[in-house]
């Protein structure tokens, strides 16, 4: 091998840049990036950089040690095809860069509403997102949260904190329903009244309400939030688009086995654009977790250069966790919807606690913490080490 | 000095966590006493709920290692060392140096019996 392309120059395109190199590879690597911006760390654009308590270059994921990886970045341009015969990677300005393997690592796209764009209506994925909610997101306005999964409730809880007046919508029963189940989620919902956000569950949403500018949400019971700012938490896509008609199998994303190895020899897929098999899971799994961004691509690096690399036990559970108002939210495993969860630590009132996940049979499958670092570790490596299934 | 506490209150493999100037970190490993900053370089986290594998401690947000004999990380995310404190043991109890200064020296700081 002695050209490798990594497409996508975020968390998991910088880490398979390290891994090949760490692994010995000493070929040519190129780095596209749709972004302008070097790799930069995104959980805190929801937190501490939209607080203002980080600046832009405390984002910075390279290292001095990076100077050493020897790759070419091409930084602002666009992936537009890729042409599996020849492992050709297609630039939006026409540029053909020929390899011997591809790193897919072109991670999501946060989503939008159809129809019209309005003034003061945001998504944050981006740093350039972050930048411009920073900038309108002032004390004085009326911010409206749509979705209160992770990032929904982070800024939440941010522009809480900033005294901003935040209302969040939410259209399941409770926050966080998907991965943590109804109890915990209700247990979630009271962290937003710690901080007065109004959150309003089971409300869908009609409709934004302004002609060139927002100014209110509108939800389906008739009710209209007013908003200067709204910030769409709705999920985010796999960018695979670029991908269709190339051969590579896409399915909810770039499909790919456990070690990230799509159907195409020499073509790896890693980060939040990956549907990958997974250990302890019986179906494949994409998973937007940071975690994930940076021990997928060592495992792909490995595939690409025909190396073994066993990882730690404990890399093969999802893991993720959640800074909101004040309280660290941790969760490792496999939450399915018959599980039952048991708090068998600390305090729920006081969001102090450790609880666990059961299937039927009482198997412990995921475990999940708020403010619990320590007991929390030691179940994730336990849960790791039970022996995987094959089904 | 910081008395940390008595050695049969850290049993091996355990760790507490103290205040100096800031918090700082102890380790047991087998016996042997360790001490380095608390706080994880990379991001908010207290490297003293973290989990010890030999001698490194794995930060138990972003996993995140770092030796407890020189401070140094093991590779990303973080990206600085962790300062280390001089760890003493006299007539059973165990008291850290506290490093003093900002400058984070990435040095050998083992633990010293002193019996």
């Amino acid at each position: 091998m002695r050209a490798v392309t990594v497409v996508g120059a975020s968390l998991a395109g910088l880490t398979a840049v390290r891994a090949l190199r760490d692994q010995g590879y000493d070929g040519r690597i190129t780095v596209v990036g749709e972004e302008a911006h070097a790799p930069y760390d995104r959980p805190p654009l929801s937190k501490e950089y939209l607080a203002g308590t980080v600046s832009e270059a405390d984002l910075k994921l390279e290292t001095p040690e990076d100077a050493s990886l020897g790759a070419d970045w091409r930084l602002g341009r666009t992936a537009t095809a890729l042409d599996t015969a020849e492992r050709t990677v297609v630039l939006d300005d026409g540029e053909r860069i020929v390899s011997d393997g591809v790193v897919l690592a072109t991670g999501a796209r946060a989503r939008c509403l159809p129809g019209q764009a309005l003034d003061g209506v945001h998504t944050l994925r981006t740093l350039d997102d972050a930048i411009a909610l920073r900038k309108v997101l002032v004390p004085g306005s009326r911010l409206v949260v749509i979705g209160a999964g992770f990032i929904g409730s982070e800024i939440a809880s941010t522009a809480a904190g900033m005294g901003i007046e935040t209302d969040v919508v939410e259209a399941e029963p409770v926050p966080l329903r998907k991965p943590l189940g109804l109890e915990m989620g209700r247990l979630c919902a009271r962290l937003h009244a710690t901080r007065k956000v109004r959150l309003h569950t089971g409300a869908g949403l009609a409709g934004l309400v302004g002609s060139d500018r927002v100014t209110a949400v509108r939800l389906t019971d008739g009710r209209e939030l007013p908003a200067d700012v709204v910030v769409l938490g709705i999920g985010a896509s796999p960018c695979v688009d670029w991908l269709i008609g190339s051969g590579v199998e896409l399915a909810n994303g770039v499909r790919t086995d456990a070690r990230g190895v799509t159907n195409i020899p020499e073509v790896v897929a890693v980060g939040d654009c990956a549907n990958s098999d997974r250990a302890h899971a019986a179906e494949p799994m994409r998973l937007e977790h940071w975690t994930n961004a940076v021990q997928q691509p060592i495992v792909a690096a490995s595939a690409l250069l025909g190396r073994d690399y066993t990882p730690p036990a404990h890399h093969g559970l999802p893991y993720f966790w959640s800074d909101q108002y004040g309280h660290r939210i941790q969760f490792a495993g496999h939450r399915a919807e018959d599980s039952t969860v048991e708090v068998l630590e600390g305090d729920v009132t006081a969001f102090d606690f450790l609880a666990v996940y059961r299937d039927p049979a009482g198997t412990p499958v995921a475990v999940l913490a708020i403010d619990r670092a320590r007991s929390f570790g030691r179940w994730r490596r336990q849960l790791a080490g039970r022996p995987s299934t094959s089904n | 000095m910081i008395l940390v506490g008595a050695v049969s209150e850290i049993p091996a493999g355990e760790s507490v966590r103290v205040q100096g100037q800031v918090a700082i970190a102890v380790f047991n490993v087998d016996g042997e006493f360790y001490a380095i900053d608390d706080t994880c370089t990379h991001q908010d986290a207290s490297l003293s709920d973290g989990w010890l594998e030999g001698c490194a401690v794995e930060c138990p947000l972003h996993a995140a290692c770092f030796d407890l004999r020189t401070g140094r990380p093991s590779g990303p995310p973080a990206r600085k060392p962790v300062r280390t404190h001089e760890v003493v043991v006299v007539d059973g109890q165990v008291y850290v140096h506290e490093t003093i200064g900002t400058e984070v020296e990435v040095v050998g700081a083992v633990a010293e019996e002193v019996a």
